[in-house]
């Protein structure tokens, strides 16, 4: 049977419900927080700081470094605590999906580090977690060329959907399921990170993007407003 | 005390302004100039930071609200001694870079292995930027005015506020420091030191502050303070 209907009844292009919030963290330069449904993450942004250890300073510009990590209590089984080969791997993905849009040449031999911190786990956790992370280097008064969004698209059996679920992420049955993690920058529409866990061929691939573009507006939207509302909230 | 330095950042807050998002198109046209915190793309001008839009002649400007503190030339700063070197001070005054008090940038001659009898790790003291190095920042104290805090009250706010704090020509500070009788100092680093006869003057000046600070962005704000002050004033007779 392949899959005609989503387990939480959603439409096919349709994301979770998602929310957005700026400035969750007092103690941070910059901080938010995103969340598709029941999965919510955190992003806290500190700096631009001067670099340690020294070696990894660059004399021509400012770096991003980035930190990933699931809390333990924010699966069902607790999560051993601390860095593992997948938070280490997702960390590196983001900071390549975020470091096109900042322009740190103005501060050398700096970092600015970003801690993206997923308090409850529904999948989709980096795409929440590029999310929170855009918006909390925006309030951090960063100097950026464009804001990411970011959307997970899937493709169970021969259906692509917007935004998967864990229940969808574990669909066995015909193809099974594939899931791929996009960002695009907000007004270029430029894809700066994707990533497929499982089979695609590469017209679906095409369509998939496609998609990803289209759900990703909806995104930045929800960014922008937050944006907006943080500072309107004290007008 | 000291004048205030506030004219790299003077900024009429009673006027409305809309809000810029990174990577938005603030204007069209080639007429537009890009300012502070924006880019041309083309024939728009685009904002790189969060923050309100400003329009000044033909210059298109983002005034940030949030972010660490850049330090610029000639901006007042009150930082802490965090290391003392053969020939110096090196000083936390928040942002992105170390600073650096040359010895010879103190008001008097002395000895170089005799740096910790005047001014100690830990200590407090008022500054002013006097270059701003690719790598850091230097700071002098010759200045009138400058120099070591040893009495009084700090306190810190985020230094994009701190034009706010001041007011307009130092209209918001002026009234602050009439009511409280307090001396108080505001660096452009947000570090605000105040000094009173007691330590209820002090912390009515703190509260003073703190409530600028949370309405920020409100306008009429100094009539907003006034009221404020008096009718603090009042609950305490």
């Amino acid at each position: 049977m392949s899959y005609t209907k989503r387990f939480d009844g959603r439409k096919f292009d349709e994301a979770r419900k998602m929310t957005a919030e700026v400035g969750v963290i007092p103690n941070a330069d910059g901080s938010a927080k995103f969340s598709f449904g029941d999965t919510i993450a955190i992003a806290a942004v500190y700096g631009p700081k001067t670099l340690h250890p020294q070696h990894m300073q660059n004399p021509q510009t400012g770096i991003l470094r980035c930190n990933y990590d699931m809390l333990s209590f924010s699966v069902s089984e607790r999560k051993k605590p601390g860095p593992n080969r997948r938070s280490q791997e997702i960390s590196k993905i983001i900071e390549w999906a975020l470091s096109p849009t900042l322009d740190l040449e103005e501060f050398p031999n700096t970092v600015v580090d970003v801690h993206i911190m997923i308090i409850q786990a529904n999948a989709s956790t980096r795409c929440a977690g590029i999310n929170a992370a855009a918006m909390a280097l925006a309030q951090a008064g960063v100097p950026m060329k464009d804001l990411v969004s970011s959307i997970s698209i899937g493709k169970l059996d021969k259906q692509l959907v917007v935004d998967v679920s864990k229940e969808e992420e574990d669909y066995k049955e015909g193809e099974g399921a594939t899931d791929m993690a996009m960002t695009f920058l907000s007004n270029s529409q430029n894809l700066v990170a994707l990533q497929l866990d499982g089979k695609i061929p590469p017209a679906t691939l095409k369509e998939a993007i496609k998609l990803g573009k289209e759900a990703t507006k909806k995104v930045h939207e929800l960014q922008v407003r937050a944006l907006k509302e943080f500072l309107e909230k004290k007008h | 005390m000291e004048p205030m330095e506030n004219q790299d950042m003077e900024v009429d807050h009673d006027k409305k302004r809309s809000i810029a998002i990174p990577g938005e198109i603030i204007k069209t046209g080639k007429e537009y100039l890009p300012g502070d915190g924006t880019r041309r793309e083309g024939d728009s001008i685009v904002s790189s930071r969060f923050g309100l839009q400003d329009e000044f002649g033909r210059f298109i400007r983002v005034i940030p609200l949030s972010g660490v503190y850049i330090p610029r030339k000639g901006n007042l700063v009150i930082g802490k001694v965090m290391d003392i070197t053969f020939n110096g001070w090196i000083i936390d005054i928040g942002g992105p870079y170390s600073s650096f008090l040359m010895i010879n940038e103190y008001p008097k001659y002395i000895e170089s292995d005799d740096l910790d009898s005047y001014i100690a790790i830990g200590d407090l003291v008022l500054c002013k930027v006097f270059r701003t190095k690719r790598k850091g920042v230097d700071l002098t104290m010759k200045s009138r005015g400058l120099g070591k805090i040893d009495d009084g009250m700090i306190i810190q706010i985020n230094s994009n506020k701190v034009p706010r704090v001041i007011g307009k020509e130092g209209s918001m500070i002026n009234l602050i420091k009439d009511s409280t009788k307090c001396d108080i100092t505001v660096g452009q680093n947000g570090v605000i030191w105040i000094k009173g006869n007691s330590v209820e003057d002090e912390l009515f000046a703190k509260k003073a502050i703190l409530f600028v600070v949370e309405r920020s962005y409100i306008q009429g704000l100094t009539d907003a303070v006034k009221k404020y002050l008096d009718e603090e004033k009042g609950a305490k007779k």
